[in-house]
């Protein structure tokens, strides 16, 4: 009996030098780095906080109308200008009817964020399912692909005009007069802007679907939708995190402009849009009006846009690791 | 400000004594800035306010309206009545007696034949005359003698004050318009732009769509005035800069309608430079109450039509109560500033026509909650709503989108849930709102909404055709198209009955009688239409300018001979 002679050293498996990790800790220590992606991921969720708990800890409700304290100056005026009326009730001034900004500002953005994320949500699925499916089913490739067409060709202001006019009544009786103007809202914007997300989607897959890994897949039986969900979609989510980004933003800016219309939200009821297009006359006056709204929309998208950057690198493994 | 109120006071006390010592052309140059150019001197062919207050300083009509709505003897010595036999007893026709010695510009007589030549060539059926309307009804003029000219009409007129009377039908020299009739009249650009006139100024240079000069008529008939030697008269810009050349810079003595929203204009207005004058006219923003259901829950056949009373709104005490709550001091405040003032009112003028109504001006909640109790409406379940029977006060409110709308929505949502009214506000882009399309839902015809807000005026001084839209049977409807003026589906058979005898009735005091009577049953006995403010416009004036009255019945510069220089 003889003992088995010892591996050659240097076919030897070496012995992994740190316990395993979990492919999702891996993303995260990318994603720390991403400096950009670490702010923006900050401030999106002290910005969800803000509008979520803003309104319990600043209870000012934004809809009172105050006149004995209107076209308040926000506090820093004071800095520069020591005749400025300014008022510590209301940090961040009052507009000509007496409204606190600061609670409009808390109200506007629980009202733009839950626009612009739900419509984002709607659109990624609609445009994921149109891309994936017309990109790896043949058949339903052409059918789908000259739907988009046709959704691209629809302008959106007047089919808002025609949805508001048709659907306005049945779902203000169905969810009231805001929630109806949501649902109408989310629906149009979504409605009108997946078809980038499923071309990019679908072009990408086509690619994909002719890789060595993907046939590898099928060769062992695998089925579609399982191709689909564990081998195509992780790939394409690139693309997908940037058409959300872009989205988010385009959600709060469709939304503000239906606003000035007079087709979206009462007029009443305070969005980061609406307060922008309110304050444009009295700018000159009232800069703050224009700005703090302004710089609320621009630093989400910002935001979600270094966020969206940095998922994309985190969750890519190619990139993984530099 | 006591000083500035102190200062202003002293020009004021100043500015009317030396306007009787002036002599002619005493006071140089005038600057007048209208932010849209003039193109023409000839009322007769533009319907553009510009270019008809620029000609009234030339030619003159017969009668003007002065800032009250009255009517003030221009060319005539007197206005032709019924009593002062002026007018004929049927009212089928005017005579009117021209005042002696009147000359025009170039020193040839002022004559009726004049008079005459001005009605054939505005009704001439080549001309295309933009103030047709002014003489609707016309079936023939005579002259009678040179100084008389009689103006007959097809069927008994109330109101025969259409033809030479205000800036927009005053009278053509025949000699120079002689050969300028029918479709000759826009090719006469010579006689179009520097027309003969019998008015304080003469034109000296027309440059279309830009500056205007005019020199002092010398053969004005009071020698004492103009006292200006020459005015010119700059077109164009914007309003904002108009303004501000006015009240800022004082680069030009008088600036034309100034639409600026209240802060923005008085900020400009601290440059101390000038001063803004406003004036008032008929245009009235109200809130109409729907007298009818415009549930969406009911056949598009009766839903708003007289078929489906309105559940609540039926109810005069629910109107009286959402009309107590209302200040409309502080709507002006914020809306409007110098441009408005409270009305309680559908017909604020002129003077003599206006219902000295005024006991909407005090806000009255506990009043209005104490009115709305009395009617049965309690808040039984604690939400902070008023209902009765299940009928809930919930009111869908509409206007169209505009930032001062928007704001009074804003406001009055806001009293009316002190009273226990839940309100919800909409607003419908303008060119929908008042598109008139019978297709489209939200049209202000259609009032598919409880209650809704607009401003409405009548042209002229004579509010007849104003007041009969609110005759029973007048309302939108789907058999007419949704069209009718009629919009708060008003019907009372002694309203009708008032509408008729307005029609017959030729004496100024008793139309006045009755058009008060008739605004006073829409208004404050049935709060059918609640009146907010009465919408005025902006003119300033620089400091050193005096003698400026505004007018919104006749051209603003209606009486710029008595223009002089402060000095």
């Amino acid at each position: 009996m003889t003992d088995a002679p010892p591996p050659i050293q240097a076919l030897q498996d070496k012995v992994p030098s740190a316990p395993p990790r979990s492919q999702w800790l891996d993303v995260w220590s990318q994603f720390r780095k991403h400096s950009g992606a670490m702010v923006g991921a900050g401030f999106l969720v002290f910005i969800t906080l803000f509008v979520l708990v803003g309104p319990y800890i600043w209870t000012l409700d934004a809809q009172a109308l105050n006149m004995r304290a209107r076209d308040i100056r926000p506090i820093y005026t004071a800095l520069w200008d020591s005749g400025a009326k300014v008022d510590w009730a209301h940090p961040l001034g009052s507009d000509n009817l007496g409204r606190d900004g600061l609670s409009q500002l808390i109200a506007g953005g629980r009202s733009s964020l839950a626009v612009g994320w739900a419509a984002m949500v709607l659109t990624l699925v609609i445009g994921t399912t149109v891309g994936v499916l017309s990109g790896f089913v043949r058949k339903l490739d052409g059918p789908l692909m000259r739907l988009t067409d046709l959704f691209l060709s629809l302008p959106i202001l007047p089919l808002l005009l025609v949805a508001v006019t048709f659907f306005r009544q049945p779902l203000r009786a169905a969810f009231g007069p805001e929630g109806g103007m949501f649902v109408l809202i989310v629906t149009v914007v979504a409605l009108t802007s997946w078809m980038p997300t499923a071309r990019i989607v679908r072009g990408d897959i086509l690619a994909l679907k002719e890789r060595e890994f993907v046939l590898a897949a099928r060769s062992i039986g695998t089925r579609p939708l399982h191709i689909i969900l564990r081998h195509l979609l992780p790939n394409v989510l690139s693309p997908i995190m940037v058409s959300a980004t872009l989205g988010l933003a385009t959600a709060i800016i469709t939304e503000s402009a239906l606003s000035f219309l007079g087709v979206g939200f009462p007029s009443d009821f305070p969005t980061w849009g609406k307060m922008l297009a309110d304050a444009v006359p009295r700018m000159e006056d009232f800069p703050e009006r224009v700005l703090l709204p302004g710089v609320a929309i621009s630093l989400t998208v910002l935001a979600v846009n270094y966020l969206g950057d940095g998922l994309r690198d985190a969750l890519d493994p190619r990139t993984r690791g530099r | 400000m006591k000083l500035r109120t102190l200062l202003l006071g002293a020009v004021a006390a100043t500015a009317f004594a030396p306007a009787a010592f002036a002599e002619r052309g005493s006071d140089g140059d005038v600057k007048v800035l209208y932010w849209q150019a003039v193109s023409i001197m000839n009322p007769y062919l533009s319907s553009g306010t510009k270019d008809i207050e620029a000609s009234s300083m030339v030619i003159e009509p017969l009668g003007r309206f002065n800032e009250t709505g009255a009517m003030v003897p221009w060319l005539v010595d007197e206005i032709p009545t019924v009593t002062n036999g002026g007018v004929s007893a049927d009212l089928t026709s005017i005579t009117w007696k021209i005042k002696d010695g009147l000359t025009w510009s170039d020193g040839s007589a002022f004559t009726a034949e004049d008079v005459k030549f001005t009605a054939d060539y505005c009704m001439d059926p080549d001309g295309g005359c933009q103030q047709l309307a002014k003489f609707d009804g016309v079936s023939s003029i005579e002259v009678l003698d040179p100084l008389t000219v009689k103006v007959t009409f097809e069927r008994a007129m109330p109101n025969p004050y259409g033809p030479f009377m205000g800036a927009e039908s005053p009278i053509l020299q025949k000699a120079q318009f002689e050969n300028c009739t029918g479709a000759n009249a826009p090719t006469c650009s010579t006689e179009n732009f520097y027309p003969v006139g019998t008015g304080p100024f003469v034109v000296e240079d027309f440059r279309p769509n830009d500056v205007i000069t005019f020199k002092a008529n010398d053969k004005f008939r009071d020698p004492a005035k103009p006292a200006f030697a020459t005015m010119t008269l700059k077109g164009g810009g914007d309003v904002t800069s108009a303004a501000r050349a006015v009240l800022e810079t004082a680069e030009f003595d008088y600036a034309w309608n100034l639409q600026l929203a209240p802060d923005v204009l008085n900020s400009i207005a601290e440059g101390g430079k000038g001063q803004t004058v406003s004036a008032f006219g008929t245009l009235v923003e109200r809130l109409e109450m729907n007298l009818t259901n415009p549930s969406a829950e009911l056949p598009a056949e009766t839903r708003a039509t007289v078929a489906e009373p309105h559940p609540f709104l039926s109810d005069i005490r629910v109107r009286k109560a959402l009309s107590m709550a209302i200040d409309r001091e502080l709507l002006v405040e914020v809306g409007y500033g110098r441009a408005g003032r409270p009305t309680c009112n559908l017909v604020p003028a002129p003077a003599m026509f206006a219902s000295d109504n005024t006991e909407c001006f005090t806000q009255d909640l506990e009043g209005a909650k104490a009115l709305l109790e009395e009617a049965g409406y309690v808040d039984s379940d604690g939400d902070g709503v008023r209902e009765k029977d299940g009928v809930k006060l919930a009111i869908l409110y509409q206007t169209s989108t505009n930032a001062v709308r928007q704001d009074f929505q804003l406001l009055i949502k806001d009293w009316w849930r002190q009273i226990g009214v839940e309100t919800e506000l909409r607003n419908i882009e303008g060119a929908v709102f008042f598109g008139g399309d019978p297709g489209s839902p939200d049209t202000f015809q259609k009032f598919y909404a409880d209650v809704e807000m607009y401003a409405n005026n009548f042209a002229g001084t004579d509010p007849q055709p104003y007041l009969a839209m609110y005759r029973c049977g007048n309302e939108p409807k789907p058999s007419s198209q949704w069209l009718g003026a009629n919009i708060n589906r008003y019907c009372d058979p002694e309203y009708d009955k008032l509408i008729d005898e307005l029609g017959q009735t030729g004496e100024l005091e008793k139309r006045a009688e009755l058009a008060k009577k008739m605004n006073e049953m829409l208004t404050k006995e049935s709060y059918t239409i609640v009146p907010l403010v009465d919408r005025g416009r902006v003119s300033a004036h620089s400091n050193s300018l005096g003698g400026v009255i505004l007018n919104t019945w006749d051209s603003e510069l209606w009486n710029v001979a008595d223009w002089h220089r402060v000095k």
